[in-house]
């Protein structure tokens, strides 16, 4: 099985029916993609393929449908994508074990929509859970790379 | 004079040790005996250095023996040595360091003590000093009950301090200057004439330098770090992906298992069948031991399939099938009339509620319960752990490393020298990674696959529906009422031990007979600092029932709902407001000055909006005093949260933006499980097992909150966990204000629908 993980090509010896979430963590050692709860509750394990924000949790290996990126791909160390620096201006990480798809899901949600409201935010965010309750970072950080976005 | 001072003459001693290449600073303890982790040989004397400051000529590095599970302490503490040392917070690294009984935790102790915390008396004060001694002994180096700032403020910042000037007395041997001449800044000793002598090239001879006095701690007038929001030292890895959990522990040639415990909490695995699992493709393993069953395959999800093709034969439960039973079961506990404990009676509230019928006061009385209650900690418990060569490694995300690492000795049956824990980041903790099970058990995995290293992972469901678990908790209380006042107040509690429970898991740094009363059952119950003229707080003791333990303010969590919606009932009652009376009977001036502060942010007593109501709460927990205020609306589709007031007073606030945000995290746990979430059973199985029937509180669900930090209280305390209490009982309130239906059992959403 064949796929392609932030930016680079891997040969993956795996069942077809492995769900992405265990093919990138187990198989492939990349471990910024987070396990919460496996059944497309939490958003941990929030990725992208294609540009798009899934549930790696609910895609099968075999289903994988295109060029896959994980929060390690999402930007290069000196240069964080803006919805980090955000992450990192709002100070929004606790635990921090959710944010990985936190910032995922925020990323195409702004890529979507470049200037939501609060109620924009809630709504496509709500899927993505935070035992530590940092939503209201989350929330004014979404708002700051919105306009750093805009700004860029 | 400084409880430290008193021990400094006492020989409370301080120093430096050579390492490789460098030197450590720490705190000599009084005690001779204690091991130091970072140094493998040395003299006896210099055995009981504990160690917070590594200087090499590679850098500077700060060892943080906490648990960082969210809270900041790392940042915290590293902020506390970096204060005295003058270093950069940017320029230094952080280690959690090794498991070692040199890291006591004072703080987890005294919480322990039958004081409360508004008692400045000279034996409560006593007490409190004395308390190290026995956290030596115990090898506590816990995590929990928002000790770790007060336990570190004075060690690590003394441990700072003595680097600083240790490193000035090499400076000034090297140069011929005085002392007095040599100034500190950013990681250097500068001369007079501004040249900088950095430490890293100082500190191969600081060994040599004996100190002969402590130095003074600097003033806060004269802070430069302290007191100011610092960015977090793990916020960038934490953005980035690249935070390191127990797991995303990956070794070679590692294999992955999941567990499958019994679906009766307490219970074991009389047979099972592997046959078909052990077929499936990435299956190695399938593996029982003892109390669990455990597949190993090449990926987890591989494991996770094993599992289900298991057919299992599990013991019976031993307590009552459903939740009724439990209830009935914690129910006849009060029926024993052998309190656990009776730490408050003040006056006579026999007489006075017999007395109530001349007296013309008004009698109430009410029950309350509150259910089990799940973690659900965002990473699911998990361990790796490699036995070879007779040695075993851990890598786990424990609040209690000393303790893991002993009961890893036992699951193992090696000796405790044999075994290394590196303690990574926690995915939350909540009281649940002070657990000791999943190191126990990734290590029965280790030992039968030796030679492999194994990253064990529970799934969300087993971690949810086989606990251990906050307890349930019934509260009754029985009150006089007269003058617009309580006269005579009667409040007792009964659940299953805390205690106990982990004691009988294996997660108590000592063992706990059975005789020693479990203070968690009444913490923050008997404590209040409440002015009431007969005031009595029983605690009971139920038989054990479900496996239960620490959860975010343990006691705390379903107490204050007791105590403070009592309040709300006999304000009710008296014709009072609530914060009005609650002023009037508050006798601590901390106390009374944070619901003051609430009482303003919140504008309380001002006309709210047609279907708009407020409820409040206050709860001097941990040491922190707290007041709560909750605002909800009625919408057609169901109560909204519209917003959260909170005030608390830590003492000191060594990092208000890092303290905003524990206020937030603590009163948000406390509003979700307030909101939606329990713990059930049906025939002896837990009805709940993931985020879709136990359901935290999400983002469109969780109101602004607003904090304000005080510090008028004597002592510093952490604010991980005083967020919590208040949510219940201020929710609670306000439902109650706005519906005028009192609801006395949680989840409130059981009862009414919140959107
Ligand atoms: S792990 Fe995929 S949504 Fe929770
Ligand atoms: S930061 Fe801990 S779960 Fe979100």
């Amino acid at each position: 099985m064949d796929i392609t993980v932030n930016g680079t090509l891997h040969s993956l010896d795996l069942p077809d029916d492995t769900p992405l979430l265990w093919a990138l963590r187990d198989g492939l050692g990349i471990t910024g993609v987070k396990y919460g709860c496996g059944i497309a509750q939490c958003g941990a394990c929030t990725v992208h393929i294609d540009g798009q924000a899934v549930r790696s949790c609910q895609v099968a290996l075999g289903d994988t449908w295109g060029d896959v990126t994980t929060i390690e791909g999402l930007s290069a160390p000196d240069a964080l994508h803006p919805v980090q620096q955000a992450w990192i201006a709002h100070q929004v990480a606790q635990c921090g074990y959710c944010q990985s798809g936190q910032i995922m899901q925020a990323v195409d949600l702004l890529s979507l929509n470049p200037t939501p409201t609060d109620e924009d935010i809630d709504q496509v965010m709500s899927g993505n859970l935070c035992r530590c309750a940092t939503y209201p970072r989350i929330r004014a950080a979404i708002h700051t790379a919105a306009s750093m976005m805009r700004e860029a | 004079m400084s409880r430290l001072g008193t021990y400094t003459r006492r020989g409370f001693l301080i120093g430096s040790v050579a390492v490789a290449g460098g030197v450590v600073f720490g705190v000599r303890s009084y005690r001779a005996n204690l091991e130091n982790p970072l140094t493998a040989a040395l003299g006896p004397g210099e055995a009981a250095l504990t160690p917070y400051v590594k200087i090499t000529a590679d850098g500077i590095t700060i060892i943080t023996p906490r648990a960082e599970m969210g809270q900041g302490i790392h940042t915290t503490l590293a902020s506390l040595v970096a204060e005295e040392l003058d270093v950069d917070l940017a320029d230094i690294a952080v280690e959690h360091g090794p498991p070692s009984s040199a890291y006591f935790n004072g703080g987890v102790v005294e919480e322990g003590y039958p004081f409360p915390a508004t008692d400045q008396s000279a034996l409560a004060e006593f007490a409190r000093a004395q308390r190290d001694i026995p956290a030596v002994f115990l090898a506590y180096q816990i995590t929990g009950g928002s000790t770790s700032t007060h336990d570190a403020y004075e060690k690590m910042r003394r441990a700072g301090a003595i680097a600083r000037e240790t490193l000035k007395a090499v400076a000034a041997t090297r140069t011929g200057l005085p002392v007095a001449d040599l100034k500190t800044q950013s990681g250097a000793v500068v001369l007079p004439d501004a040249t900088r002598l950095p430490y890293t090239e100082l500190a191969a001879d600081a060994a040599d330098v004996e100190l002969a006095d402590a130095p003074a701690l600097r003033p806060k007038s004269e802070w430069r770090i302290l007191g100011k929001s610092q960015d977090r030292l793990d916020v960038v890895a934490k953005s980035t992906g690249r935070a390191i959990y127990a797991s995303d522990i990956r070794l070679p040639g590692m294999r992955f298992g999941v567990i499958r415990r019994s679906p009766y909490p307490i219970g074991t695995i009389r047979s099972f069948d592997a046959t078909e699992a052990l077929a499936l493709p990435g299956v190695e393993a399938v593996l029982d031991i003892g109390t669990a069953v455990v597949a190993v395959a090449t990926t987890t999800w591989a494991a996770m399939q094993a599992l289900d093709a298991v057919t299992y034969d599990w013991t019976p439960p031993t307590y009552p099938a459903d939740t009724e039973g439990h209830f009935a079961a914690i129910a006849a506990a009060f029926a024993t009339n052998r309190p656990n404990s009776r730490q408050r009676d003040d006056r006579d509230v026999e007489a006075a509620l017999n007395g109530a019928a001349t007296s013309g006061a008004e009698v109430i009385e009410a029950e309350y319960r509150v259910p089990y209650l799940a973690h659900t900690t965002m990473e699911p418990m998990s361990a790796a752990a490699l036995y070879q060569n007779g040695g075993l490694q851990i890598w786990a995300g424990t609040q209690g490393p000393t303790v893991a690492r002993r009961e890893a000795a036992k699951a193992a049956g090696i000796e405790e020298d044999a075994v290394t824990i590196t303690t990574t980041l926690l995915g939350g903790g909540f009281g649940r990674r002070g657990e000791m099970d999943f190191v126990q058990n990734a290590v029965k995995v280790a030992i039968q696959m030796e030679g492999t290293p194994v990253l064990l992972t529970y799934s969300r469901e087993d971690d949810t529906s086989r606990g251990p678990y906050r307890p349930a908790a019934i509260g009754r209380f029985k009150a006089t009422v007269h003058n617009g006042l309580p006269v005579a107040v009667d409040v007792s509690t009964a659940s299953p031990s805390i205690l106990k429970g982990i004691n009988d898991r294996g997660g108590s740094p000592a063992s706990i007979p059975d005789i020693v009363p479990d203070f968690t059952i009444s913490q923050a119950l008997w404590d209040q600092p409440y002015g009431i003229e007969n005031y009595r707080v029983t605690a009971y003791r139920s038989d054990p029932l479900l496996p239960v333990g620490f959860w975010r303010s343990v006691g705390a969590s379903q107490n204050s709902f007791f105590h403070e919606c009592m309040m709300d009932e006999i304000a009710v009652a008296a014709g009072r407001d609530p914060v009005e009376m609650r002023l009037d009977l508050i006798t601590d001036d901390p106390s009374r000055r944070v619901l003051e502060a609430v009482a303003e942010m919140a504008d309380w007593g001002t006309p709210l909006p047609e279907g708009r109501a407020r409820g409040v709460a206050f709860a001097l927990v941990f040491g922190a005093p707290t007041a709560q205020i909750v605002e909800v609306e009625q919408t057609p589709r169901g109560i909204r949260l519209t917003h959260a007031w909170v005030a608390a007073d830590v003492g000191v606030a060594l990092d208000p933006r890092n303290l905003d945000a524990q206020l937030i995290s603590g009163v948000s746990y406390g509003l979700s499980a307030a909101i939606g979430e329990k713990i059930t059973l049906s025939d002896g199985m837990v009805e709940q097992s993931n985020f879709h029937d136990y359901p935290p509180m999400r983002m469109y669900q969780a109101p602004p909150v607003t904090t304000r930090i005080l510090e008028n209280a004597p002592h510093i305390r952490g604010a991980g966990e005083p967020g919590t209490p208040c949510a219940a009982p201020a929710l609670a309130n306000a439902v109650f204000a706005l519906t005028g239906e009192r609801i006395r059992s949680l989840p409130l959403g059981d009862h009414i629908a919140f959107v």
